[in-house]
């Protein structure tokens, strides 16, 4: 592998036609294509000494990250004028752009408002240096603060829960990778053998200290406890605490055994304190949940398909805890299934198979839906549109035959609703327009004709939305989101989602304000780039719109942030946040970085399309409507 | 020209030896026989061959006068010629003739070199000296079955020999893509780079990168690397058998453009004995320019620490007593002991007290001593069952950059250089720095009262830090002063900068590299430091010149790190050619060159003892050096990333390094060198059998939070204290 590196480093030299771009950039319009070549090896045979020596200025910077800087400096020791105005700490500010067969880099040299400027308010002053000392190490044992990393990283868990053989023999592997580096038994540098570290980790670390013992107790208490400002510290400290590896298998086991108990005496309350501390565990980047899955699973499922959750289920809101659940399972579908553990397909036959039996309570059924229907749109293509029919008519049984019970009603009604608020969204990401009430009966019974105006709602509210969306150019500078946990556990009214957990990015700015005035309501060809992916982003369905929109009337711009946790909102899911950011259309180049910055698996139509369809069903964005 | 008609004469001559090629091989051995038994004729020979050299090129810039200096000086005849003289001196030495030659045309060309760093205009002349040699044509399709010929022969050899033999394939294949760039046959250079680079020793892959960029005939000039390949021999390190079989392969073979390779461009060293192992031969290697000569490493280096001076403790009674109710009095009495005696006893080995004349010590210095020894009695023994603690000072917000981090030895301040060019200085007690005030202020002061020193400091300027201007660069090296009143300072802006830590303000700025300065380091008695950069050069300073006192030139590339032993008679310095040289403070000397490292240098530490030097690189790992024997005794494996950071407990038991890794290791020093077998034979060949016992040694790993580990440092009670910017 090394060998065939090096061969390509070898012969790697800048096409000749960059130096007839560069040539014609400063005036020389026909270059032989002799010099051509001539000047591309003297200039790449430079490049090279100088990207060496600005190596030498990083090692010594203490960096891993060769910066500008670096490249300045080694232009120095040439005695060559430093390129001024590439500052930039951050990133490289070169465009790519592609025409008429060729391929270049360039740098975009903006027009620049000077009043813009002027009237941007000052950034904050960066903070000063100052100087912060912890315990690294307490004669010899690394104390579990903030501070210092988690005790096991995530990746070390990982390795541990699904190959255990793996974690006994650090030495043994690492003498492997040394023989296979160099054939010598010197190598010249040991990456990869971070499993030495592991070696040094104590094995069975499943004695907590005193501190974690009592932080334990406090945690559960506070979680379980009455006070809810108590509570969503508590929350928030297992989401975001990086030391909770230890306290894991107990953590586990107290969500376990606690709905177990729960459930049996049908208190709603503590059952959804409990699903709340699964989410946070899930949250929470240091852990690694998939050893403590047998036990968290059945608990999570528990909550999803139980027959009775509260003691007067016509009254108590279950519905929503069912819902929460259903998101958490599928989350962690989502993070866990593997092609071992086959989660996500053993998941979907227990629902599926609930689902089909006709005895089946309507509190179960309404779990099994949306058990299934939080898995995403191909799931509910392949699994809940077929039976669409089925289920229209045994509603329709409930709703318009002899009343059975209140408590079947209501059931039914759920159901009802929970099908039209997921099938909607799907159905008319594949139905072709226009939307015909009598097709619809006849493909989809007694729930096609809502079905219908549901989806019409949906396509006229994407279509609505996608034209307010206005130019102007957006940066997030921090972007870790910060948690923000709603506190609406019980008091949710039905149909919303009410443990819902809202992701907002900390700090928005605005680079280039341009505050689009209303007589200019749709500016043409805007341009969308997802900014932001997450990993396995394997299939369409998962994917989540949020759009930044500003108010178009006032001068100072406004940031909106969509997600999905507005009221009455149908489809959204807590797993993957898109921001949509609009390009100035005078781009024109980023057409090609669009595609390749997209996920594969989505070209540009679709996205508008899932914008459109994602704006219809929110009426709370349709506040701006620009007109 | 003199020096032009040198390195001819020099070409010429060694043809000579070439056409009997045997009877070098023989001389060789003798001379070097000759050099283990006493050291002096071989290096008062080489000696001169550098005198001549030096008056070669003073005639050649016409300075007569600095010429008459030195030969009378030196106590030359006034009309010797200096050929002549590299002549007698070559046969009078019999068959070290062409080593010594050779030395002598290397050291010209070196000198020419570095005088082309001054005048550029004679660039070309000298360019054409080193290249000359390449000027002989071969059949250039030829050398692709040359060299797959020789790899055919030494794959074939017995294993033993295999291994030493298996040495020649860099040099060879760089002197031969050299020579093919050379001689303009750049698509037979392609052919061959590609079709051999993969064979070489993946710890060269950075110089080869560099070779590899360069495929013209006028990239050749003003390339560094090349200039170091074409300026000394590599050095391999061969038993006679070994060496035996390959000459008659050779012979057999008639492959006479590889043995005039190996004739002009590599010295090889024989030993008699068992040929090394490929772990011997790999745990030496991979240096830019082979290993050290045997030679190289056999001065005598007083490496035993100067006598401590004797200084009334009055205080000292009282404190004990006080101790002693704490209810500890066992510790106390034993090292109080041990102490004593190891100031009364001369070590053998230590440099005799005014060999480096060292600054007197004040009344300041003198109290600084005794708080050092009340400090001392309350160290903790650190040992594998007793690691330090270690407390982690994090530089937050440091966006520009910190490349700089250091503590003085009392741990009461931090200073921190920036990418920025600023130099930061804290105080990590909660007494603030203050300035004096100023001079009109001063004149109404009491001078007469006791508390003067307080009451020449302002409050008003009373603070936790203090930021020091001054520099056009990143400052890539700090250091403090061992009694607190300065700080030293190096940029990339070429200068050094020594600051007051009274005033706050820079009191000189230490011109003299020109190119970037990528540490400096103050003398543990003060006064002296040794700075060392981009130059190649590494310089001694003292604080009251502006010019430096000594050049310490010899190493292929940049002196990365610098390192003052601590009697103050030795420096020691790293550098990106990946060997570290130890220098004679007293005449400039090298006399130590370790090599073994496979990535440039970042962080040097001499054990409290003196006898024992840590050094670690880019390559993640850190090697153990014993200074008086010149031999590597140990290798610690477990870092990921460049160590930055090394550093000896207080008593020596220990060793803490740190990385760009994110982590601290600590390693259990005592018993590396403990396990160390010094039988006179490694001794004298030089070989070492190195354990691989990395895993037994290491003692902790400490992982950081996103946090690169640049600065580490004991405090005088054993507390680790290491430091780093945090990135988030």
């Amino acid at each position: 592998m090394a060998e065939e590196r090096r061969q390509k480093q070898c012969s790697v030299s800048l096409p000749t036609e960059s130096m007839k771009a560069m040539a014609e950039s400063v005036g020389v319009g026909q270059l032989q294509e002799e010099s051509c070549a001539a000047l591309s090896e003297e200039v790449s045979y430079r490049i090279k000494e100088i990207a060496q020596d600005a190596l030498k200025f990083m090692r010594h910077g203490k960096r891993r990250k060769l910066t500008t800087n670096d490249i300045d400096n080694a232009l120095k020791l040439k005695n060559v004028e430093p390129l001024y105005g590439f500052q930039s700490q951050e990133f490289i500010p070169f465009r790519f752009a592609s025409g008429g067969g060729r391929e270049l880099y360039f740098y975009e040299e903006k027009e620049v408002d000077l009043s813009d400027i002027i009237n941007t308010p000052l950034p904050r002053v960066p903070l000063d240096v100052s100087l912060k000392a912890h315990w690294l190490s307490i004669e010899g044992v690394q104390p579990s603060i903030p501070e210092n990393p988690p005790p096991a990283p995530k990746e070390q868990q990982k390795v541990e829960s699904t190959e255990p053989l793996k974690v006994v023999k650090p030495g043994q592997e690492e003498e492997g990778t040394i023989q296979g580096k160099s054939q010598g038994a010197t190598p010249a540098d040991g990456k990869g053998k971070d499993k030495g570290l592991i070696r040094l980790k104590p094995r069975s670390t499943h004695e907590l200290s005193v501190e974690q013992q009592l932080y334990y107790k406090e945690i559960t208490e506070a979680c379980v406890g009455s006070c809810e400002a108590k509570r969503a510290e508590a929350l928030q400290s297992i989401a975001t605490d990086p030391g909770l590896y230890q306290m894991l298998p107990r953590f586990s086991t107290f969500i376990s055994e606690g709905v177990r108990v729960n459930v049996v005496q049908n208190n709603l309350a503590l059952l959804i304190y409990l699903m709340r501390m699964v989410k946070a565990l899930m949250d929470n980047p240091t852990l690694y949940l998939e050893k403590y899955l047998h036990e968290l699973i059945p608990a999570v499922v528990t909550c999803i398909v139980s027959k009775q959750l509260c003691l007067r289920p016509d009254v108590d809101n279950h519905w929503a805890l069912r819902d929460f659940a259903a998101r958490l399972m599928a989350q962690s579908c989502k993070t866990f299934s593997t092609t071992t553990n086959n989660i996500q397909s053993r998941i979907t036959k227990t629902f599926t198979k609930s689902w089909l039996d006709d005895k089946t309570q309507w509190t179960t059924r309404y779990g099994c839906i949306a058990g299934l229907a939080e898995l995403g749109p191909d799931v509910i293509k392949t699994l809940i549109l077929p039976r669409l029919t089925v289920e229209g008519a045994r509603i329709k049984a409930v709703m318009e035959g002899p009343v059975v019970s209140n408590i079947d009603k209501i059931g039914a009604d759920h159901v009802q609703s929970l099908l039209l608020k997921h099938c909607a969204s799907v159905i008319a990401k594949i139905r072709p327009q226009p939307d015909n009430m009598e097709q619809y009966r006849t493909d989809y019974g007694y729930l096609g004709p809502m079905l219908c105006s549901h989806v019409m709602k949906a396509r006229t509210q994407a279509a609505l939305q996608a034209q307010q969306v206005n130019r102007t150019t957006l940066t997030i500078t921090q972007p870790r989101p910060t948690l923000t946990v709603s506190q609406s556990g019980l008091s949710g009214s039905a149909g919303s989602r009410t443990p819902s957990i809202i992701k907002v990015p900390s700090s928005l700015t605005l680079m280039t304000p341009r505050p689009g005035t209303p007589s200019q309501p749709s500016p043409p060809a805007t341009k969308y780039i997802v900014m932001a992916t997450s990993a396995g982003a394997s299939s369409t369905q998962q994917y989540e719109f949020t759009s930044v929109s500003f108010a178009t009337s006032t001068l100072q711009p406004l940031v909106k942030l969509e997600s999905g946790s507005g009221p009455g909102l149908t489809s959204s899911r807590p797993m993957q946040k898109y921001i949509v950011v609009s390009l100035p259309s005078s781009a024109s180049s980023s057409l090609e970085t669009k595609s390749s910055v997209l996920p594969t698996s989505i070209s540009t139509t679709p996205l508008e399309a899932a914008m459109k369809l994602d704006r219809s069903e929110s009426p709370g964005a349709s506040t701006q409507s620009p007109h | 020209m003199a020096a032009v008609q040198g390195g001819l004469a020099d070409t010429n001559e060694e043809k000579d030896i070439k056409t009997e090629p045997s009877s070098d091989g023989f001389g060789n051995n003798n001379a070097n026989d000759g050099r283990v038994l006493s050291t002096s004729p071989g290096s008062s020979a080489s000696d001169q061959q550098t005198l001549l050299a030096v008056l070669q090129f003073l005639r050649k810039n016409k300075l007569t006068e600095s010429v008459e200096i030195l030969r009378r000086e030196a106590g030359l005849p006034e009309d010797s010629p200096e050929l002549k003289g590299s002549d007698s001196s070559g046969a009078g030495s019999g068959g070290a003739a062409g080593s010594g030659d050779k030395e002598g045309g290397d050291a010209s060309s070196l000198l020419s070199r570095t005088s082309s760093v001054t005048a550029a205009g004679e660039d070309q002349p000298d360019v054409n000296v080193v290249l000359s040699a390449y000027n002989q044509q071969g059949d250039p399709p030829l050398y692709q079955v040359y060299y797959s010929g020789l790899k055919k022969f030494i794959e074939s050899v017995l294993d033993c020999h295999r291994a030493e033999l298996s040495q020649l394939f860099y040099p060879l294949f760089v002197h031969m893509y050299l020579e093919l760039v050379y001689n303009n046959h750049e698509s037979e250079a392609k052919a061959f780079f590609e079709k051999f680079s993969g064979d070489q020793e993946c710890y060269y892959e950075d110089d080869l990168r560099v070779l590899s960029s360069l495929s013209k005939r006028e990239h050749m000039r003003g390339n560094e690397t090349l200039m170091d390949f074409r300026t000394s021999k590599f050095v391999l390190r061969i038993s006679r058998d070994s060496y035996q079989l390959l000459k008659r392969h050779l012979q057999e073979r008639q492959n006479n453009q590889i043995w005039n390779i190996i004739q002009e461009h590599l010295y090889i060293d024989i030993f008699d004995g068992m040929p090394r192992s490929k772990g011997q031969i790999d745990a030496m290697s991979g240096s830019l320019a082979g290993e050290g000569k045997r030679e190289a490493n056999k001065a005598k280096v007083y490496y035993g620490l100067l006598k401590e001076p004797e200084i009334e403790l009055p205080l000292d009674d009282e404190d004990e007593e006080a101790e002693n109710e704490e209810g500890k009095p066992k510790k106390k009495k034993p090292k109080k002991d041990s102490m004593g005696s190891k100031s009364k006893k001369q070590d053998p080995n230590a440099p005799s007290q005014t060999r480096i004349p060292l600054p007197e010590l004040k009344d300041s210095d003198k109290l600084d001593k005794i708080m050092y020894m009340k400090e001392a009695t309350k160290r903790i023994r650190l040992g594998p069952d007793n690691l330090p603690s270690i407390c982690f000072y994090s530089f937050l917000n440091a966006y520009q950059g910190l490349t700089a981090v250091d503590f003085t030895d009392d741990s009461s301040l931090i200073a921190g250089g920036f990418a920025d060019s600023t130099v930061r200085v804290w105080s990590v007690t909660p007494k603030k720095l203050r300035k004096v005030k100023s001079a009109a202020d001063l004149n109404l002061i009491d001078k007469e009262s006791d508390d003067v020193l307080e009451r020449i400091m302002d409050e008003k300027t009373a603070s936790e830090s203090k930021i020091l201007y001054g520099h056009s660069g990143p400052v890539y090296g700090i250091s403090f002063s061992p009694d607190r009143n300065y700080l030293l300072s190096s940029s990339e802006d070429g200068t050094v900068r020594l600051w007051s830590l009274q005033t706050f303000t820079c009191l000189v700025g230490y011109k003299g590299h020109n190119y970037p300065v990528w540490d400096t380091h103050f003398s543990p008695h003060g006064y002296y430091f040794v700075s060392g950069g981009h130059d190649r050069v590494a310089r001694l300073w003292a604080t009251d010149h502006y010019q430096p006192l000594r050049m310490f030139s010899g190493h292929l590339a940049d002196v990365t790190c610098t390192r003052f032993h601590p009697n103050s008679n030795y420096v020691a310095t790293g550098s990106s050619d990946r060997t570290i040289r130890l220098w004679d403070v007293l005449n400039g000397n090298c006399v130590r060159i370790f090599t073994g490292h496979k990535g440039p240098i970042h962080a040097l530490a001499f054990s409290p003892n003196g006898k024992f030097l840590a050094s670690g690189a880019t390559d993640g790992r850190v090697l153990l050096w014993d200074i008086g024997h010149g031999l590597m005794i140990g290798e610690l494996k477990g870092h990921t990333d460049t160590i930055y950071s090394l550093r000896f407990s207080r008593d020596g038991e220990i060793l803490a390094s740190g990385s760009m890794d994110n982590t601290v290791r600590l390693w259990d020093a005592m018993k590396a060198f403990d396990d160390l077998e010094t039988d006179d034979f490694t001794a004298a060949t030089g070989h070492v059998h190195l354990q691989d016992n990395s895993q037994e040694l290491l003692l902790g790993t400490y992982m950081s939070k996103s946090t690169p580990v640049i600065h580490l440092h004991f405090t005088r009670r054993n507390l680790l204290l290491a430091t780093g910017a945090y990135n988030p």
